[in-house]
């Protein structure tokens, strides 16, 4: 705060009050706080530097083989580099687009590079995570199938996701059923019996799928569309750079966390949600979209478009309240895939699932594991079953440093391989476990 | 000052019908498309839903604005206007001739409930 | 400086690299063994740039934003306050970047005491009893602050509490989170001041109403003096009331919206605690309230052991959760370093210089715009467009003029209670000679719009791009690069 005695001086004599308490003269004595704040003595930068070396000593960086939906991918400096422009962070919602073509122009990037992806026709400008996407993802398909109220939702979804999505979807009074899985999978018997039931305005399933198998997704398009009703697929992004992509499979939705694109893990967040929509379903997706026009000049110039649709226009009859979007983090997505490109992507992918495989193959090799679902493809995730404590494991674990697979119960354990874990790593993990 | 066409029947959500045997033609009125200004998206039903009377049958956006469409009349929708689909500015060219759906009607006397040209010259005055 | 006009896709040339990965030395050829069909039929159209050309795009970029390091960026309600370097230090910190939220307690016991640490200095300087940090920005924050509301009315038994009161002059994202969150939106008129008219709320208060939402100062920066009134009201009428964070800033270090009567309120940690709007977000939106309200807020929470170890726990009283993990702990790290850095000395001088700075700008400028409400404002206040209203020069027309002369617009538009609504709301961190150098700009502006209306009424005319055509954008989306060759194929063929 810049003020000085005298400048407050000025300040108030052109106001014509005698102090700053007069500019609260209309606030209730009552209200007023005249306690002191119990909260910590100012701090200068280099106190304040030492208190959060402090604080983070109490973390302990691990190498990381699980993932339940986070993963430890790599993310280049370049990345993090160009996100310290400030140009770029201290801007707010590019409202004046005649000074903000910086924001603009990012955000269409950032929308061609997830339909890239996807492959479907459109993707907004970004939303808070991939389960708040999903739950809006619910709504859109509910405001688009006419006087239907329920959706369905696979089990193999991650279990996070599924929470926030009936959290949404209590409140704001919309049916969801869970298909139950069936060896992993979505059972599309299930899907069959409830859209029979009917009054199912869509579906939503993972890939891939939350024990990292990547489903087959054959028929259901059809499936749905015959009953009025529409397929949202909710993928990992990075993973799209090669699996069977959502328009691939016939989806009018695709919804997902963006995190994979390389972001840092950072304890949870702030990540990305993405939703991508056919052409159709353009009109319902929440959030802000981003077009490009002509100026005065007639030079090509990007504006923030179909505003119509928002909050702020629509107010109660909004079917979204989103406001804002994760802008940062879209542009730490475009900046990731512009340097990984068409190749880099493929090529980590590879990466990745060799090295899973790898570290699934010299699990069993320990005699101590088995696949939880045998034959069942995957990409960098996986399920095994043990007869060991996982609990006491990944306690060991822990103790070297070591982020062991996530403990399932009953004796499941889930192991994730990104790009960045080596053969070292690797085989040191499975030497803690024969030790 | 809009123009209102005599010979049709108004809403006071400002959409406009015209009967002709059992299908009823419906629209926005000019003082709607004046209100909304550049219509760039007409949200329109699909042929052979049914609308009722009172409720939403779709929405029209202006660039800065969206206006839920209400159905004046009860039916099932036998048409939409395409032309709408690539050139919504028809609307604001002359929001009478560019009609958005017809409609078979249920119940005729629907109609007859819905407001004169004189009536709904009054509700654009206020 | 030549102007830059690239897209990175037509920067792509086939074959180019900007990265480097380990060889694959794993022995497996498991990937090219997966089955076919569940691969990706047709290849992603991804750019192919080198590590340069990525490096001098997204710089070229930046050069085309405005942010609050290039200039004054005085947009009401969004508190465009300095975003102080410090906190994006150690915000990087590779023992917070690098843990995964699903860590063993053990090993991320410095972020839970980080959270809980936040939680509890946001609930003494809100004078609230407990915070969630877990929503994900101001809009996600009143969602979910309404579903406490709709949870405390359910778990007495009182589900015909189905309606919410919300003034017509509030933010947009009021009336929408209330649908969202399945409530009921019934509209309170405000009075001419634009603060809420008690007389007309009065009949409002039945036993179908969970709640009244509003801010204050309210959106006209004006405080609601009948504040204490109202919460006896609603309170009496078996109603919650919920306080909308956007303009709490004037109110740090003079009142605490708990102490107003306020249960449930959110606080935008990217407007009143200095993190970094990011182009747009991540924001982050913690939500607090009062004791009885606590035990609904959403899971999972932070607790404090016995022993000083913190744990992740879920509850079943809560409304369920709303967020994958704990929010964007990212932000709130740096939202932290904040408040340490204020301390509790200077955290008390915050809101006084915000409304100091927002009463000096609005006596200074009156002469020449119209303002609505006299009396002293808080954090902000609302000029109805210019004064002189011959000149046929709109509030949009000086906005666009302001971005001429280097200084962002205000809020425009907003609220709807006046038809040429200018926002301004110029933070505590501006100094006397910022705001000097505006006023003369906002005196500038209004004479050429007496003298030369049609030099404003074209305006901008030094920017980089001009105005745009934004009934063009939105009848035909161009929405992705695929959309733009498309069209300039269409245009090629004409």
């Amino acid at each position: 705060m810049p003020h000085t005695e005298e400048d407050i001086r000025v300040m108030l004599d052109k106001i014509g009050v005698n102090s700053i308490d007069d500019l609260y003269s209309d606030v209730p004595q009552e209200v007023i706080f005249k306690e002191e704040y119990d909260i910590p003595s100012a701090m200068s930068e280099i106190e304040l530097r030492k208190h959060f070396e402090e604080l983070g000593k109490k973390n302990q960086k691990l190498t990381i083989f699980a993932g339940g939906g986070v993963y430890d991918h790599y993310s280049p400096a370049t990345v993090n580099h160009l996100l310290q422009r400030s140009e770029f962070y201290t801007a707010y919602t590019p409202y004046q687009p005649e000074i903000s073509q910086g924001t603009l122009q990012y955000i269409f990037e950032y929308q061609t590079i997830i339909s890239e992806l996807t492959g479907m026709e459109a993707t907004n400008a970004s939303m808070y995570d991939g389960a708040t996407a999903t739950a809006e993802a619910t709504f859109m398909m509910v405001a688009s199938a006419k006087k239907k109220n329920r959706v369905l939702l696979s089990a193999t979804l991650p279990d996070r996701v599924v929470n926030v999505v009936k959290t949404y979807a209590k409140f704001h009074g919309v049916d969801i059923t869970v298909i139950p899985e069936k060896d992993g999978i979505t059972d599309l018997d299930g899907v069959k019996a409830e859209l029979e039931a009917g009054d199912v305005a869509g579906l939503i399933v993972p890939t891939p799928n939350k024990y990292g198998i990547i489903e087959d997704y054959s028929g259901y398009a059809d499936l749905l569309h015959a009953a009025k009703a529409y397929l949202c697929i909710n993928a990992d992004p990075s993973a799209l750079a090669v699996l069977r992509t959502p328009a691939e499979w016939g989806a009018d939705i695709a919804c997902g966390d963006g995190q994979t694109l390389g972001m840092p893990l950072s304890f949870g967040g702030p990540y990305l949600g993405y939703i991508s929509c056919a052409k159709g379903m353009l009109r319902k997706m929440p959030g802000r979209v981003v077009g490009v026009t002509k100026d005065a000049d007639g030079k090509r110039a990007f504006v923030l478009t179909l505003q119509a649709r928002e909050q702020h226009i629509r107010r109660e009859k909004a079917t979204s309240n989103i406001c804002s979007n994760q802008s940062l983090m879209a542009l730490y997505a475009t900046i990731y895939v512009a340097l990984m490109g068409k190749q880099g992507m493929k090529e980590l992918n590879v990466r990745a699932c060799d090295g899973a495989h790898y570290l699934h193959d010299a699990l069993i090799a320990t005699g101590k594991f088995q696949p939880a679902f045998p034959g069942k493809p995957f990409l960098k995730e996986f399920v095994m079953k043990t007869d060991l404590d996982v609990e006491v494991l990944n306690k060991k674990l822990l103790d070297k440093g070591i982020m062991g697979g996530l403990n399932l119960g009953n004796g499941l354990v889930e192991f994730a391989v990104t790009e960045k874990r080596t053969k070292e790593e690797i085989d040191n993990l499975i030497s803690l476990i024969l030790a | 000052m809009s123009k209102i066409l005599e010979d049709l029947r108004y809403a006071d959500s400002h959409e406009w019908v015209k009967l002709e045997g059992d299908i009823a033609t419906v629209g926005i009125t000019d003082y709607a498309q004046h209100a909304l200004g550049s219509i760039v998206y007409v949200d329109m039903p699909e042929v052979g839903d049914e609308v009722t009377a009172g409720e939403e049958f779709g929405a029209v956006e202006s660039v800065k604005a969206a206006s839920d469409l209400i159905s004046p009349i009860s039916g099932e929708v036998v048409e939409i206007n395409e032309a709408l689909e690539d050139s919504p500015e028809l609307v604001n060219e002359d929001a009478f001739e560019n009609w958005i759906m017809k409609v078979k009607v249920s119940d005729p006397a629907e109609v007859d409930a819905l407001l004169d040209a004189a009536a709904y010259a009054k509700i654009c005055e206020e | 400086m030549k102007y830059y006009d690239n897209l990175i896709f037509e920067l792509s040339r086939p074959g180019r690299k900007g990265y480097e990965l380990p060889a694959n030395d794993f022995g497996k050829d498991a990937f090219d063994n997966l089955p076919a069909d569940l691969m990706r039929q047709e290849a992603a159209e991804l750019p192919e740039v080198s590590e340069l050309d990525v490096v001098r795009h997204y710089t070229n970029l930046s050069m085309k934003n405005f942010g609050v390091d290039t200039g004054f960026y005085p947009l009401g309600s969004c508190t465009m306050k300095y975003n102080p370097k410090i906190n994006e230090e150690v915000a990087v910190i590779p023992e917070f970047t690098a843990i995964h939220p699903l860590q063993d307690e053990k090993s991320v016991q410095g972020a839970l005491e980080l959270y809980y640490n936040l939680q509890k200095a946001l609930a003494n300087i809100a004078g609230l009893y407990e915070f969630t940090l877990n929503p994900y920005a101001g809009a996600h924050g009143e969602l979910t602050g309404l579903m406490i509301m709709r949870s405390y009315h359910i778990a007495n038994g009182d589900t015909k509490r189905t309606k919410v009161i919300v003034p017509n002059s509030a933010h947009g994202t009021n009336p929408a989170s209330a649908m969202v969150a399945g409530l009921e939106v019934v509209e309170v008129k405000s009075k001419p001041n634009g603060s809420i008219d008690v007389e007309d709320l009065k009949p409002l208060l039945d036993d179908t109403v969970a709640g009244i939402m509003m801010t204050n100062p309210n959106t006209l920066g004006m405080f609601e003096t009948e504040i204490m009134e109202i919460a006896k009201l609603v309170h009496e009428a078996g109603g919650l009331l919920y306080y909308d964070g956007a303009n709490l800033n004037p109110l740090l270090g003079k009142v605490r919206p708990g102490d107003m009567g306020f249960d449930i309120m959110h606080i935008n940690l990217h407007k009143t605690f200095s993190t970094p709007h990011g182009g747009g977000g991540p924001g982050s939106g913690p939500v607090g309230v009062t004791e009885r309200l606590a035990k609904f807020l959403p899971n999972p929470k932070v607790k404090k052991n016995e022993d000083g170890t913190f744990s992740i726990i879920t509850s079943g009283d809560s409304l369920g959760s709303i967020s994958t993990f704990l929010g964007n702990f990212g932000v709130m790290m740096k939202a932290y370093a904040y408040i340490l850095t204020l301390g509790k000395e200077n955290i008390r001088n915050v809101g006084p210089l915000a409304t100091l700075n927002a009463n000096y700008i609005k006596e200074s400028l009156k002469d020449d715009y119209l303002l609505p409400i006299e009396g002293v404002c808080k954090h902000e206040f609302v000029f109805d467009g210019l004064k002189d209203k011959s000149t046929h020069v709109t509030t949009l027309n000086v906005a666009k003029r302001l971005l001429d002369y280097g200084f962002h617009a205000p809020t425009i538009y907003f609220p709807l209670l006046f038809h040429e609504s200018m926002m301004i709301e110029p933070t505590e961190t501006e100094s006397l000679e910022t705001l000097d150098e505006f006023i003369d700009v906002m005196h500038k502006v209004a004479k050429e719009a007496r003298e030369t209306p049609e030099k404003v009424i074209e305006a901008p005319l030094t920017t980089l791009v001009r105005k745009l055509d934004e009934t063009g954008a939105a009848k035909n989306p161009v929405l992705t690069y695929r959309h733009l060759l498309k069209e300039n194929e269409k245009e090629a063929a004409k």
